[in-house]
């Protein structure tokens, strides 16, 4: 029974914690947020020279040739920083479909440059305000020609090449773009959380490659998304921990009559229930690292309980963070809103906790629980 | 990650499994029911508990003199494992076993743990725990049944609540005051007794569920040999407290009606011409208690695994009764619910029956072997390191303690 990192695995994490706290990376997210900037390139940059863009690029690419675990436990401390970076877009989501999926020439033209930062890649789903479907995808492709609009696509400014998934003949499927090419425009969409830049892109009669079978675009895109789910499961068990220990500390130092808060017990159950759902979250994060590591059939449900409890356990610890903070906790100098913004962005982006609950239900429908 | 056993675990879950497989069947779905208020009941599991004794099962972590074979914490998970997949009865020795044997372990001379420990594995002689008083709930530590010393034993007056399987046990451990001018904590001394004593009386307390599986037991004028003295004279909170960090060991999932049921009921019960199953608010909850379930399942495979490394099991052990009482609860509303005007009656079938066991027993579960305020308190305290709240029962004489009546 081993349903724990390995040492390496731990030495990883530890490495990234540390590195990304001397880089201040919680500091250079607020000035993103503050700033017309994006992403902050020189965390970026260093972040690349580390390597962990190629970790799960096999060696053959100049990869680090390593598993889904080393990439659970960096997302992790990701999320623990707030780190501003395309890190998501490119690797769990961009990265992950081209390895996935790739042809053996994409893989070659686009991998090892995935690694040393020459490209960057997001992934464009979403066209309106409803969730996204299999039917309601209208971008469409004829002949490898692209036209339509995405909206909400993370980074895309940063980006040079996207996976777009588009209406084709057949029915839906993914596309790789270069984003330089004529034809796509990209604009800036306000959103709750501008730590984390989110664009549209209009595609005007623009060249694509598909990836894969061009007709189980969908299953593609499903497939991807519930691999990026534990990952980005993880992101969100690292800002829960992050919140719950910022409400601890607060909680000890701020004086009420007479007492430090964290004496009453009305904050101390508030912070023992982050506690409890941040445990039982993390708990089916490692089952779901387990299942995605090892592709098991299980993935579908693991990567969905991952998700649904994360994003649950993410929401309400931001949120009482800001609570037991009291009026400070909602100025813009104290750092909890920056979580509180986190964690909406991140129950959104690949769907939402009610979609979320519903693709649990239906794969538990499908391997039949009882 | 993996889920496998060392060779050496493989090694041993397969001793376990042989073993139950010759002296038990495989639970079917039509296991029987741990109802100890029959007397039947209570036989075939003295017998179990005997048979378990003699092949060295009983106690396996005890070290051998006692009946045990010096096992490790995990290979004592492995064989729970494999137990339970077997159709035997459980419950009635865990008080017991898992709280008092560890204290006279602890605490007993050698001549007495020679005497009491192996028939207390053995299941020869049953034990219940003494604590809680109608005064003394959450807050044990303000009991008040006296102890008076009287030359080489002492005279017990009181009465203690809550004592599960009292009708039936042969010996209790228990906790009195035995001076109330001392600070509270100061006051208690610690013995186990005889409970057939003169003077014990033992009464039922029936409960919301029409059952009773918890007494009132009476003490008037109990004599007890000082020689059943635990620990010294004022360390009774010391002792209680390694029996209370037991309990909460010992307390563990909330049985009855889950998730899985929910989802089959939910499958073929109408929900205005449909499935339940299709109704979305359904759908979600099911989903939650998934992710409930499957967070408390994992958590625990995190902890085996840092036993298997050789560490200790972290304090995450006391999130599982609050999540799993709270999650019995509400699957037992949500069945009932279903049935709309219907699901206020009573019927033979056993999915409906099992929903009104949960609604009925979980309000028990979340008070028993602490609240889930007093739990939520201990994460807060123990784990988080929130500081103590002010209290008006420190450095004061018991006696003065505000009380309320």
């Amino acid at each position: 029974m081993n349903l724990d990192f390995s040492d390496d695995q731990k030495f990883l994490q530890e490495e990234a914690r540390k590195f990304l706290d001397k880089e201040g990376a919680l500091s250079r997210s607020r000035s993103v947020l503050e700033t017309d900037k994006n992403i902050d390139e020189e965390l970026w940059n260093k972040i690349v020279d580390l390597g962990w863009t190629g970790i799960r690029i096999p060696e053959e690419f100049d990869g680090l040739g390593l598993g889904h675990l080393e990439l659970c436990v960096i997302a992790e401390e990701l999320g623990r920083f707030l780190a501003p970076v395309p890190f998501s877009s490119s690797v769990y989501l961009f990265t992950e479909a081209i390895v996935n999926y790739g042809s053996d020439e994409i893989k070659k033209s686009l991998l090892p440059k995935l690694v040393n930062g020459e490209i960057v890649g997001t992934m464009a789903i979403t066209e309106g305000l409803y969730a996204p479907t299999e039917q309601n995808i209208k971008l469409s492709c004829n002949d490898g020609v692209l036209n339509g609009k995405k909206i909400a696509v993370p980074d895309a400014e940063v980006a040079t090449h996207a996976i777009v998934v588009a209406k084709s003949n057949n029915g839906v499927s993914l596309q790789v773009v270069d984003l330089s090419s004529e034809g796509v425009s990209i604009e800036h969409q306000e959103n709750i959380d501008e730590s984390r830049g989110h664009f549209s892109i209009t595609f005007n009669n623009v060249k694509s490659d598909a990836i894969g079978d061009e007709s189980s675009g969908w299953e593609m895109y499903e497939s991807i998304i519930n691999q990026a789910a534990v990952l980005f499961s993880y992101e969100q068990i690292g800002g829960s921990q992050a919140t719950l220990d910022m409400a601890i500390n607060y909680a000890k130092e701020r004086y009420a009559f007479g007492r430090p808060i964290g004496s009453y017990q009305a904050i101390k159950h508030k912070l023992a229930d982050m506690y409890i759902a941040l445990t039982l979250a993390k708990s089916n994060c490692y089952y779901a690292a387990w299942a995605l590591s090892t592709n098991s059939a299980d993935l579908p449900s693991a990567s969905a309980t991952a998700r649904v409890s994360s994003t649950k356990a993410y929401q309400l610890c931001s949120k009482e963070n800001i609570q037991t903070h009291g009026g400070n906790g909602f100025t813009w100098e104290y750092d909890c809103h920056m979580f509180y913004k986190r964690s909406k962005l991140l129950s959104l982006n690949i769907g939402s906790l009610s979609n979320w609950r519903e693709k649990l239900v239906t794969s538990l429908e499908q391997s039949n629980i009882n | 990650m993996d889920f496998k056993d060392t060779p050496e675990q493989a090694q041993f879950r397969k001793k376990c499994r042989d073993w139950l497989e010759k002296n038990a069947e495989y639970v079917d779905g039509t296991s029987k029911s741990d109802d100890f208020a029959s007397k039947d009941r209570l036989k075939e599991a003295k017998a179990w508990q005997k048979k378990k004794y003699d092949a060295g099962w009983a106690m396996l972590h005890w070290p051998k003199e006692y009946g045990g074979i010096d096992a490790s914490s995990m290979e004592r998970i492995i064989w729970g494992n494999e137990e339970s997949k077997f159709d035997v009865p459980k419950g009635i020795f865990e008080i017991g076993l898992g709280m008092c044997g560890p204290v006279m372990m602890e605490y007993a001379s050698q001549e007495q743990k020679e005497r009491y420990l192996p028939p207390m594995a053995e299941g020869k002689e049953i034990w219940c725990q003494l604590f809680s008083e109608p005064s003394a709930g959450s807050d044990v530590a303000g009991l008040r049944s006296k102890a008076v010393k009287d030359g080489d034993k002492w005279i017990i007056n009181g009465q203690k609540v809550w004592t599960s399987g009292a009708h039936f046990s042969d010996y209790g451990i228990l906790v009195v005051r035995h001076d109330p001018d001392l600070e509270k904590h100061k006051g208690m001394t610690f013995f186990f007794v005889d409970m057939k004593s003169p003077g014990i009386e033992v009464k039922p307390i029936k409960q919301i569920t029409g059952g009773s599986s918890f007494n009132e037991v009476y003490f008037t004028d109990v004599e007890i040999p000082d020689s059943q003295r635990l620990g010294e004279i004022g360390d009774g909170w010391k002792v209680a407290i390694t029996t209370l960090m037991n309990e909460r060991l010992a307390v563990g999932d909330a049985s009855g009606a889950d998730v899985e049921d929910a989802f089959r009921w939910a499958k073929t019960q109408d929900d205005q011409g449909e499935p339940l199953l299709n109704n979305k608010a359904a759908r979600e909850s099911i989903a939650d208690w998934y992710c409930e379930k499957s967070g408390l399942k994992n958590t625990k495979l995190r902890t085996m695994s840092a036993l298997s490394k050789g560490g200790t099991p972290g304090p995450e052990a006391s999130i599982t009764k609050i999540v799993s009482a709270g999650k019995l609860q509400d699957i037992g509303n949500f069945g009932i619910d279903s049935l709309d005007m219907a699901g206020m009656l009573k019927t033979d079938d056993q999915d409906i029956k099992s929903f009104h066991n949960a609604w009925l027993g979980a309000p028990g579960l979340r008070i028993a072997g602490g609240t889930d305020e007093i739990l939520r308190n201990i994460i807060a305290e123990r784990v988080l390191g929130l500081p103590q709240d002010p209290r008006a029962d420190k450095g004061v004489a018991f006696k003065d303690i505000p009380s309320g009546n």
